[in-house]
């Protein structure tokens, strides 16, 4: 199996300047929003640690977990499925569904059936899915998978979707008004839903205490893929327990905060048992968690409540857009989860990071993101899956990052570099950052010779 | 399904030899009491970042009220002594029958301070697609039910014990199309929050 080639993925998107200018801007917009989010809330820092400390206790009693939370959800009157993979998950759903003859399913955005495949598995067994979600449905038209964990067709332009929807819905390809455009969906899809006798949506959260499963939307599409049918099946990964409805509140003050920078989303919904005369099937999936647990240097990714915070301010993806990972989850955290899938098919990923750490600084659960990173490149060199350029680049680096001296006159001479060498040295192919990327200036002087110059003088003046 | 609890083994035996030692659960402090006075108007504010609306004044006559803010609506939903309305959920048949409400009106039990957001559940919505395929949604708020944050919030017995509950703030919106925030997406058009003291503890 080929190595996904981010870098290569991304030439394509950087082509377009007013797309990755785009794109670039908007994502930006979201982390500032963010922080203004964050800078409101004096206990800030300390509900990150809370949250933290709370998926470190209950990934490490995960077990006690789970059987807590199957027998509340079963004496809820839910049914509790188990599967030990993708397949075993989209099975149960076929399952399901075939028992009893249904057709279509209305679905709500869930990246855990993304990462199973689920609709093409539905699909070809004469299921069809409807997404329900704008974006995840603007995705499943253009037969892409999602761009981004919570804003999946950030990628695309207002022009985009009208074409798309013109193609799909017969609207009107000129109005680009997303107004419009999210009035033709809801109009196509209300009948859907009105119509399914089945409902999917994924789980935030599952409260071990009250068998609870919890969804956040802003469409409102996950309660009325929930609701209106008669049978609502919850796919939901391990890893997203928390052991009480007290601490579910400290995640729901930093989910959203950390994805748009809005206190809350417009629905946080609770679905504990079924309504009279309705099923609700909840599916608890492995599919690589357990094993992903047992990594000592790596486990904390499994803290990750799906926020997008790392990937808004990952620089890297910001410029390069999701459909350039070629991975389910894509950015920052999807560097750390997609290698424990596949290590080959995604052991280039790693190099898809600047390891600036804004990431880690953004992260809600204080997952060490760009350390993992680094680590993964580690990974990677045993196990002999980087290529010869960035092995080469990474020995030079290491050299004149362990001396001091070295640094020093490396980074002194960058400017001088940058003023002689030609275009083409610069950029060349054994430069594997330099494609598509423009170097900045380098600074007149490097920070070392400012201090030297500015600060030793100013203390000289003030006497110390 | 027989695959089932083979799976179900299956998993917590990995998940038991893979698991860390076990970490200690951090002690989960109380926030600090926001002044009461504020409580009003914070919510107010949270609610109206999101799209929603809050009427303060008082209002004699809800019905009278509600048709001249929705001078369109032809079904009335109400769930509240205060307004008549045309219909019950209990009149609808099937829960997609709440497509054709124009105007639901339901009591919350509760809001909250920090966001703007105001809980329902099964209890105050009967059907609890009243809530999200009618066109329109009104919730009366008792002030004295607003709480300052989201710990005091889930604090509430309905999440133990309901087997639905929503904490909703604005109506349905998106922007997945462009980054622009438009609403409504699949949900309501409008959320509008009157506060309004519950009549017995009048």
């Amino acid at each position: 199996m080929r190595a996904v080639d981010q870098a290569k993925n991304a030439e394509a998107f950087l082509e377009d300047n007013v797309r990755e200018e785009r794109l670039d801007k908007l994502l930006w917009g979201m982390r500032l929003r963010r922080d203004d989010a964050a800078r409101q809330v004096p206990e800030w820092e300390e509900l990150r640690n809370l949250a933290s400390e709370i998926k470190e206790h209950t990934l490490s009693n995960l077990s006690h977990y789970l059987i807590e939370f199957e027998a509340k959800a079963t004496a809820n009157g839910v049914h509790v499925h188990w599967a030990r993979d993708a397949h075993e998950h989209n099975q149960i759903v076929h399952d399901l569904l075939a028992e009893q003859n249904i057709s279509a399913l209305v679905k709500a955005k869930s990246m855990l059936t993304e990462e199973c495949e689920l609709r093409p598995f539905l699909e070809t067994r004469n299921i069809k899915v409807y997404e329900t979600d704008l974006g995840e449905r603007i995705q499943q038209l253009d037969d892409q998978p999602p761009g981004h964990i919570v804003v999946p067709s950030i990628h695309k332009t207002q022009k985009d979707v009208a074409n798309l929807f013109a193609k799909n819905y017969g609207s009107d390809p000129n109005n680009e008004d997303p107004a419009y455009l999210a009035g033709v969906m809801r109009e196509n899809t209300r009948q859907h839903i009105l119509e399914a006798h089945a409902g999917m949506t994924g789980g935030n959260f599952l409260v071990a205490e009250t068998g609870a499963v919890v969804v956040a939307t802003n469409e409102g599409n996950a309660e009325l893929s929930a609701h209106t049918p008669q049978l609502h099946i919850v796919s939901v990964g391990i890893e997203k327990l928390v052991p009480t409805t007290e601490s579910l509140a400290v995640f729901v003050r930093l989910l959203t905060r950390s994805a748009t920078g809005e206190a809350i989303t417009q629905y946080t919904s609770t679905f504990r048992a079924a309504r009279k005369g309705s099923v609700m099937h909840i599916i608890l999936v492995d599919n690589g968690r357990s094993y992903r647990l047992g990594l000592e240097r790596f486990w904390h990714s499994l803290k990750c409540i799906r926020c997008s915070a790392c990937i808004n301010t990952c620089p890297v993806y910001r410029r390069s857009g999701g459909l350039s990972y070629g991975s389910t989850y894509m950015g920052p955290i999807g560097i750390i989860m997609m290698p424990t899938f596949n290590v080959r098919k995604f052991s280039e990923l790693p190099f898809a990071s600047t390891l600036n750490g804004s990431c880690t600084n953004v992260c809600p659960v204080k997952i060490d993101i760009h350390e993992q990173i680094y680590g993964w490149r580690e990974v990677m060199e045993e196990k002999g899956q980087i290529q010869v350029v960035k092995k080469q680049a990474m020995k030079v680096a290491d050299k004149v990052l362990s001396s001091p001296t070295l640094y020093q006159i490396a980074t002194a001479s960058v400017s001088t570099a940058l003023d002689v060498l030609p275009h083409f040295a610069i950029y060349n192919r054994l430069n594997a950052w330099g494609k598509h990327r423009d170097v900045p200036e380098a600074a007149s002087e490097t920070f070392h010779e400012w201090y030297k110059n500015h600060r030793l003088k100013a203390n000289e003046v003030l006497g110390l | 399904m027989s695959y089932d609890n083979q799976a179900r083994n299956a998993v917590l035996a990995a998940v038991q030899a893979n698991q860390p030692s076990s970490l200690p659960m951090p002690k989960i402090p109380r926030s600090s009491p926001t002044p009461s006075a504020d409580l009003v108007e914070n919510f107010g504010k949270g609610l109206t970042r999101m799209a929603g609306s809050i009427i303060s004044e008082t209002i004699p006559d809800l019905d009278k009220f509600i048709r001249g803010r929705f001078p369109d609506a032809k079904v009335i939903c109400s769930t509240v002594p205060e307004c008549t309305g045309t219909i019950r959920p209990e009149d609808l048949t099937q829960w997609s029958g709440a497509a054709n409400i124009d105007v639901s009106v339901v009591r919350t039990p509760l809001g909250v301070a920090e966001t703007g957001s105001v809980l329902l559940s099964d209890l105050e919505l009967r059907v609890n697609t009243i809530a999200f395929l009618s066109h329109d949604i009104v919730v009366l708020l008792d002030p004295r039910h607003i709480v300052p944050n989201i710990h005091d919030a889930y604090e509430h017995p309905h999440f133990a014990t309901r087997p639905y509950c929503v904490l909703m703030t604005g109506p349905s919106g998106s922007a997945d199309i462009g980054g622009i925030t438009v609403h409504p997406a699949q949900g309501v058009k409008t959320l509008t929050v009157i506060l309004k003291a519950e009549q017995q503890t009048n």
